[in-house]
């Protein structure tokens, strides 16, 4: 052999294999990366920039921190997904604070965190003002656990703040303060979102504080921000791609709105637009200069009727998301279908979800429509009071790239309403023909027939959601014992049981969790679960005055960090 | 502003019991959670009793296709975020208002207020022999609506319960005490069609969600 030949590892130094690593930047790629070799391992962990945590009990923050020593941003997921509606107790866990005290010392070059489902303090967010001095970019999702004074912190100390992302939290409102809070230095923020908040902060500093941070491109403001108010925003950021209105209805005063209309037709970057609170057919047009280059629109705080809808939509020829209320009922998902060929997602949101008398709201037929003319529909999520077999059946051959398809009949347990029978057929021809399907939700009369089609036919699912469906532990085992892919899947008022969860034993350390709650479980069945997979985290959560034999919610996942030391003494690690 | 669930307390509807929260935040008429699939599916079959929605529920009957009523609610079902459902019972009960014959030229309200119009809400007290009705937009707070409430049945109030003790009443602090004396306690009927008690959500939320008020006798206020 040529001794000028070396061997390949020797060439390519280091340095060089972490620079062409560090343009890789999605996690599962990097994953795939670090499982090549061992030089490939450490090349990976040392230009790693940012990590993502999808439990944030699967991992401890030491663990993260002795492999990864880099770090700049942190995503970090939370709760398990059911506590949006209401099924989690308080004091369940999740506290970002042993998170951000670990990555005080290790990264304090810490530049953005991302957090979702997590419980925050005020102390918390005054830990990360003061501990990260480079810190930019804020995002809390439904999030818990602090209020506005929280915000006050985080506005002083961030002397780099470039985002501040506060979206759908449980938050003590205390006042619009923090806003003020911003020192006048402050001019780096490009993201601004306080829609959620409810109280007013003082418009003179929000004003000013849009007026000087020049490379603003995000902007969503609550409710109590008027129109006039909103058009002087406009005035100072025509940059904006991204707004969120506040109310969409004022007194009416002589020639505001042909400003208003100008303020919007000078926005030549937006694209998204939010808010819309208590739109209607008055002002609304005055969003229409702006419509023609719009791709997501989210009416859904906005209680259109199908006429309002449509000529508003017959102005959005580029629209790829749309969110919806049902109050625009199924003439309006037709003018959806006609007016926006080019639209992926659509949402649309139950107005009254207990009171069926108001508002029929949407059926079968809206969600035709909006199939036949939207072909390249790929991520719905739909409520309705009536489905039918046969129009799911024509919704998938219609659209058949779907790779997130929600359905939400809202009465448990209902059956196809036209034939009385299950909805297996309809949900069967969705994973049938959508192979590219890779989160579902399902609802109405199921039997296991519709998990059985699932199991076999979705080969790319990755989310299962189930409520108030099956027939027998089968239903649980077919999906198991199929769907390789299978990452998370919820559970509840499922007639499942032991079997069931037992037949799941050798997937759920491929899976990032599974949630039951409601079901034929017992505490037994988990035991016996816990003991067969140490390195699943099999938890118990307790009512107060429940049998003790049956396992009412049951949240087991995937963990490297041994049982939780942060257990509230409701929760049981089996 | 807490979480609107977390406060939400249902007091039993008259006649009938109510439920305690019993976990953090979530409240049903029954818990599914507690017991397993099956008597789950059984409760969804009952109906709800009570006189007020029995009349209803009857009408309910006589359309119903042959499955489960859903007038039963179960916890988190159907799957929408709090966060929504707060803010769409609060814009609902202000397109309501701008519906009542207000058209673009009147005002509106400023800085996102919503509602325009009167509030006019019934209120009976449980003893009185007639009803009043009150604009829940003249007042400001609880309070000053308490002091109205006093005002106008103290003709009909025996024993303690004056406009004095009307006041305490909206005082959290003294309402156990006042309970356990099965003095009287302001509730009223929201948006949702549930029996909640005065006092426990922001003013503005409680004038926007508040379809009628009833000032019961302390004794039935059970599941506080």
């Amino acid at each position: 052999m040529d001794p000028n030949i070396k061997r390949v590892n020797s060439l390519f130094p280091d340095e060089v294999l972490e620079r062409v690593l560090s343009l890789i930047t999605t996690h599962k790629d990097r994953s795939s990366i670090s499982l090549v070799s061992r030089s490939w391992y450490n090349a990976e962990r040392w230009s790693r920039r940012h990590v993502f945590i999808g439990n944030c009990y699967s991992v401890s923050p030491q663990i993260v921190a002795n492999r990864f020593p880099n770090i700049r941003s942190v995503t970090i997921k939370g709760k398990p997904r059911f506590s949006d509606f209401n099924l989690v107790p308080d004091d369940w866990g999740a506290d970002v604070f042993p998170w951000l005290s670990v990555f005080a010392t290790v990264y304090p070059f810490l530049e953005e965190l991302r957090l979702k489902r997590m419980v925050v303090s005020d102390e918390s967010l005054e830990f990360l003002a003061t501990s990260f001095v480079g810190f930019r970019n804020l995002s809390l999702m439904s999030c818990d656990g602090f209020s506005t004074d929280g915000l006050k912190a985080v506005a002083t100390h961030c002397k780099n703040l470039t985002e501040l992302d506060i979206q759908e939290n449980g938050i003590e409102d205390l006042g619009g303060h923090w806003l003020s809070c911003f020192p006048e230095s402050l001019t780096s923020l490009e993201i601004l979102n306080f829609a959620s908040l409810n109280s007013e902060v003082s418009f003179d500093a929000l004003e000013k504080l849009v007026s000087r941070c020049k490379s603003l491109r995000v902007l969503k403001v609550n409710r109590n921000i008027s129109l006039d108010q909103l058009q002087k925003l406009l005035l100072h950021a025509p940059q904006l791609m991204e707004l969120g209105t506040g109310t969409f209805m004022q007194e009416l005063v002589s020639g505001p709105l042909t400003e208003l209309k100008n303020a919007f037709s000078n926005c030549k970057n937006l694209v998204t637009l939010s808010g819309l609170w208590d739109a209607t057919p008055l002002y609304l047009p005055v969003i229409y200069p702006a419509c023609a280059h719009l791709t997501f629109l989210n009416l859904s705080y906005a209680t259109l009727r199908s006429a309002e809808l449509a000529n508003l939509l017959a102005h959005c020829k580029s629209l790829r998301r749309l969110w919806l209320l049902d109050t625009v009922g199924d003439k309006g998902l037709e003018a959806v279908g006609s007016c926006c060929p080019l639209l992926e997602e659509l949402r649309v949101f139950p107005a009254d979800p207990f009171d069926q008398e108001m508002n029929l709201g949407v059926t079968e037929v809206g969600f035709i429509s909006v199939s036949r003319g939207c072909p390249k529909l790929h991520y719905v999520l739909y409520f309705c009071r009536q489905m039918t077999n046969s129009a799911v059946v024509t919704i998938a051959k219609n659209c058949p790239d779907f790779t997130h398809f929600r359905l939400c009949i809202m009465t448990p347990g209902q059956p196809d309403y036209m034939t009385k029978e299950p909805m297996d057929e309809g949900f069967g021809a969705i994973v049938k023909t959508c192979t590219k399907l890779q989160r579902l939700a399902v609802s109405g009369l199921l039997t296991d027939g519709t998990f059985e089609y699932i199991g076999k036919y979705a080969k790319n699912l990755e989310t299962l959601s189930v409520a108030f469906a099956g027939s027998s532990d089968l239903g649980m085992e077919y999906v198991l014992g199929g769907c390789p892919k299978l990452r998370k899947l919820e559970i509840r008022d499922c007639p499942f049981g032991n079997a069931a969860l037992l037949s799941g034993l050798m997937k759920y350390e491929s899976m990032r969790s599974l949630w039951m709650s409601a079901c034929n479980v017992t505490m037994n069945g988990c035991r016996v679960l816990a003991k067969e997979r140490p390195m699943l985290n099999v938890e118990v959560i307790k009512d107060e005055d429940s049998d003790d034999s049956q396992a009412h919610k049951v949240y087991v996942y995937r963990t490297v960090a041994g049982p939780r030391r942060d257990a509230p003494p409701f929760v049981l690690t089996l | 502003m807490t979480l609107f669930d977390e406060t939400e307390l249902r007091l039993g509807l008259p006649g009938g019991g109510g439920n305690k929260n019993v976990e953090g935040g979530a409240t049903a008429v029954h818990n599914p959670g507690k017991r397993g699939y099956d008597e789950t599916i059984m409760d969804l079959k009952l109906k709800l009793s009570s006189s007020d929605q029995e009349t209803k529920i009857d009408h309910e009957k006589k359309h119903a296709s042959a499955n489960p009523p859903a007038k039963a609610q179960v916890v988190g079902w159907p799957p929408v975020r709090s966060y929504r459902k707060n803010m769409l019972s609060v814009q609902k009960k202000s397109s309501l208002h701008n519906e009542e014959g207000n058209d673009s030229s009147a005002s509106f309200g400023t800085k996102g207020n919503g509602g325009g119009g009167a509030a006019f809400v019934k209120v009976s007290m449980d003893g009185a022999p007639y009803l009043r009705k009150v604009d829940l937009r003249l007042y400001q707070s609880y309070q000053d609506l308490s002091d109205a409430l006093g005002n106008m049945f103290s003709s009909f109030t025996i024993g303690n319960c004056g406009s004095q003790g009307l006041k305490d009443f909206m005082n959290e602090s003294k309402l156990m005490d006042l309970l356990n004396n099965s003095d009287y306690v302001p509730t009223y009927e929201d948006k949702d069609g549930d029996w909640m008690l005065v006092g426990d959500v922001p003013w503005e939320m409680f004038v926007n969600s508040c379809k009628r008020l009833r000032i019961m006798k302390g004794k039935e206020a059970v599941g506080l």
